[in-house]
């Protein structure tokens, strides 16, 4: 069988019309979201070191193991913590109670301090390596009714291990944006029209993609090279480089203002063995950066009822090494923030820095588990009861008392 | 049964070449495999042992740069290791050219999907940069000399690469009563991570006839089990557990330590119903759709059985088998093996890549393979890629699709084809009407050869 153009632009113009009403053209309708508060986590890939984020400058012993990093003061806190001096963007809400920090924390990744293994773990929810396939944050959507793909977004290239498993989630990345000419997006929903899971994906990948409100480039602009612009031709796909955090808070923001209720990203770069001062320095003013775009992003009322947590697979060193950076460590520190969280104050049990309270006499000693803080803080947005938290989101966690996170 | 080589080739195969004729016959497809790895012959990729020895002097000059610290020839050591730490891990690019070559020229394309299909079953990968490009030695060792062979034996190749030994954590488990635990004070411990995924994965199967007592037993046997970057797999006396271990209740081995009632075990779970079962389900998902005809796992698991597991007589009943061949395309094709029959379909030259950086390779090949969700040789878990068409066609995966598929050709071609006899070429009798028209409808020619890459007939196979 063949098709005469003319036959076509008939048959087309027909399907135009079933095609509107269709899942093709109009974005997918949502029902309602089982919960109201927004969570979004922020996963800090490489091990921040929590002592030189939320400097315990109190401790009498923290200025001599770090002569190099301790050197520049700090924005101090509380009279005993002090912020890094890239968080100054963040003092504001950390004078309104937005912003709040968990000290000595940690996963129960013990020992082997490798980042691959330390953020399976920390993804996973485990005690243990090995124990559940699904991530924790994948657990907690199985438990809620009324979830729907849209209900959570993975957003970026990494793979985001917390939010996988049986539960539906969107993934999407700003850069990931489908800039077809209309003649080849017309022609795309014709070829995929007869299969669902294709024409599905294709139209739900349009609306994403105009959904960021930015001009589209449809080959000629691109930042790529001349070979696109003269072609008039599609770049390569690549992940956006330069201010790409930016826009994947942007992205989250966009997203939790209508009915998405969680949102998850990582920022990379916190491996900080050397040179510590510059390296930790970019990718603190990345995480303000992205706390600022999501305030902005959701507008005041959603702000209200929203809870950032950034979490680390582990801390570094307490000691300062040769080439001014710490290596891998234990205990480390989680940075909280949004209008839901009861910020202005410091968590945690601080364990001291004398040589005897260290873990193995090198790493900060965690006195309190990152899920348990997580556990309480969903505890709060979603209503999710807490036997459930302690089984199957975080199976085996201890919930002790509630350290009121939220307000 | 008529033979269709066309879909022979677009299912079992790489798919459809404008210069590559199809094998004629189920019989030819199966004689290849057990003959000479030509594809291999012609674009080799380093095995196991060569690349241990780049591990090797990569562990070398990063101790040398550490001794140096502080040193004068400090910085001359930080040079030399870097300048290797970079050959060392471009390796793989070019290495990653040879793969896809062998897709794009093979006669024997069954092979290739079969090797692919069995290092995804037996999923290991390096945890750190050092050991990374060993995950190409490793399937260049371990998996594709075995995969015609019984499936014992490529059980025991894999099991004992060392690089599944490192992946799962094998390499530092040592028994409790141990030689070495006891010189050192208990400082170490069993990992049981390999010997449960042995079960879970590579064996019996998650729902298998197995506990957690069996679990920790096998991870008693398993001590032992170790590698040494500048010896290859060894087994360690000094690390394994004394005394007998009970697997599925049968007893292993005894006062002495030794690798043969490993081995045993092995074969034993190789044998098993289960593993037949768990098996036959896997590669009737993987060759023809998410949910198979349970009359094809049926007839396949007994094939296994019936020959204790010679894969050779499994693969002649899947391609005998009535539900092997339904007309209508099943399974989306994960991100490589796209790109991959893309190439193929579009008749790359391997001339013309010859002369690529590892740099292009990355830009063109790597980088888009992780944004369709394939981050290459580095699957999130031990379970490797998924098989579920939903979990590739995601609006993110197919809008990467779709872009690579109009953006690459023209930089793999020294001129595009005209795009209808392109859809001809790459589709055979699968170019459907709708195909076609959009091959002639759309504005430029890049555009009109992405739409065709982009069609669900060419994606599903």
């Amino acid at each position: 069988m063949t098709l005469s153009r003319r036959k076509f632009l008939t048959r087309s113009g027909l399907l135009g019309c079933s095609l509107a009403a269709s899942p093709l053209i109009t974005p997918v309708s949502l029902a309602a979201a089982p919960w109201d508060q927004r969570l979004v986590v922020i996963i800090l890939r490489g091990g921040m070191d929590g002592l030189d984020v939320i400097r315990p400058y109190g401790d009498p012993g923290f200025a001599g193991l770090r002569p190099g990093l301790a050197a520049q003061t700090g924005l101090d806190l509380d009279g005993y913590f002090a912020m890094h001096p890239e968080l100054a963007p963040l003092m504001p809400l950390w004078r309104q109670e937005e912003l709040g920090f968990v000290q000595a924390v940690s996963t129960p990744y013990r020992d082997r301090r490798s980042h691959f293994d330390g953020q399976d773990l920390l993804e996973a929810g485990t005690l243990g390596l090995g124990e559940r396939r699904d991530g924790w944050l994948n657990r907690l959507l199985q438990l809620q009714s009324g979830v729907a793909a849209r209900t959570a977004f993975a957003i970026g290239h990494g793979d985001l291990q917390l939010l996988h498993g049986a539960a539906p989630v969107s993934d999407w990345s700003p850069d990931a944006d489908l800039a077809l000419s209309p003649q080849a997006e017309h022609l795309a929903g014709l070829l995929m029209q007869e299969d669902p899971l294709f024409s599905e994906a294709l139209s739900e990948a349009l609306a994403l993609s105009r959904s960021d409100g930015e001009e589209r480039i449809t080959g000629a602009a691109g930042s790529d090279s001349a070979e696109g612009a003269m072609g008039g031709m599609m770049e390569m796909p690549r992940a956006t480089r330069g201010k790409a955090h930016l826009k994947l808070a942007e992205f989250a923001a966009k997203q939790l203002r209508g009915d998405t209720r969680i949102a998850s990203f990582s920022l990379n770069g916190w491996d900080t063995h050397s040179n510590q001062k510059r390296s930790i320095g970019a990718a603190l003013k990345r995480l303000s950066g992205c706390i600022w775009a999501l305030k902005r992003g959701v507008g005041r009322s959603v702000w209200g009822k929203t809870a950032v947590v950034a979490m680390t697979e582990f801390g570094r060193t307490v000691r300062e090494n040769g080439t001014g950076g710490t290596d891998h460590g234990t205990g480390g520190a989680m940075v909280l923030a949004g209008g839901a969280i009861r910020g202005g104050r410091v968590y945690g049990r601080w364990p001291g820095l004398e040589e005897a309270a260290l873990y193995n006499r090198r790493d900060l000693m965690p006195t309190g588990d990152v899920r348990e803080v997580t556990a309480w803080i969903m505890r709060g947005l979603t209503g999710t009861r807490q036997s459930d938290l302690e089984q199957q989101v975080f199976p085996g966690l201890q919930m002790n008392q509630d350290p009121g996170f939220l307000r | 049964m008529v033979f269709d080589p066309e879909l022979a080739e677009i299912r079992f195969g790489c798919g459809l070449s404008p210069s590559i004729s199809p094998l004629a016959s189920r019989e030819a497809m199966l004689a290849r495999l057990q003959g000479p790895d030509r594809a291999a012959e012609q674009f080799p990729i380093a095995g196991t042992e060569t690349i241990l020895a780049s591990v090797s002097d990569f562990a070398r000059l990063r101790k040398l740069r550490r001794t140096k610290a502080g040193s004068s020839e400090a910085k001359q050591a930080e040079k030399d290791f870097k300048r290797f730490r970079r050959k060392h891990l471009q390796q793989r690019d070019l290495w990653f050219r040879q793969l896809l070559l062998r897709h794009v020229t093979t006669q024997d394309s069954f092979r290739e999907r079969l090797t692919l299909f069995w290092a995804d079953h037996f999923t290991a990968k390096g945890k750190n940069r050092a050991m990374q490009p060993l995950a190409y030695g490793y399937i260049e060792s371990a998996i594709r000399p075995n995969i015609s062979s019984r499936f014992e034996d490529l059980l025991i190749a894999a099991v004992t690469n060392p690089l599944m030994l490192h992946y799962l954590d094998q390499f530092r488990s040592r028994g409790e009563n141990s030689a070495l635990n006891k010189r050192q004070g208990g400082r170490g411990g069993l990992n049981e991570n390999l010997a449960r995924e042995v079960l879970e994965l590579h064996t019996l199967g998650l729902e298998g006839p197995y506990d957690q007592a069996d679990v920790r037993q096998l991870a008693e046997l398993f001590t032992g089990l170790s590698y040494r970057v500048n010896k290859g797999f060894l087994f360690d006396e000094g690390m394994a557990e004394p005394g007998a271990e009970t697997v599925l209740g049968r007893v292993y081995g005894g006062a002495e330590a030794e690798l043969e009632p490993v081995l045993q075990a092995l074969r034993d779970l190789a044998r098993h119903p289960a593993t037949a079962d768990h098996i036959a389900w896997k590669l009737a998902v993987h060759f023809t759709k998410d949910q198979p005809a349970p009359e094809l796992v049926a007839a396949l698991s007994a094939a296994y059985r019936d020959s204790d597991g010679d894969l050779a007589q499994v693969y002649d009943v899947l391609l005998n088998h009535e539900l092997s061949w339904e007309p209508e395309l099943g399974n989306v094709k994960p991100p490589f093996d796209y790109m991959a029959s893309a190439c193929r379909g579009l008749g790359v030259d391997p001339a013309h890549l010859t002369g690529w950086k590892p740099k292009q390779m990355r830009q063109n090949f790597i980088a888009p393979l992780r944004l369709m969700g394939q981050a290459w040789q580095s699957p999130v878990g031990p379970d490797g890629w998924e098989e579920a068409d939903a979990a590739w066609i995601t609006p993110q995966g197919l809008s990467a699709r779709l872009r690579w598929a109009m953006a690459a050709p023209r930089r793999l071609v020294e001129a595009l084809p005209d795009p209808t006899d392109f859809a001809g070429h790459c589709l055979g009798s699968r170019a459907n009407p709708w195909v076609m028209f959009v091959a002639s409808a759309a504005e430029t020619r890049a555009e009109a050869i992405g739409l065709v890459l982009s069609s669900p007939a060419f994606q599903r196979r």
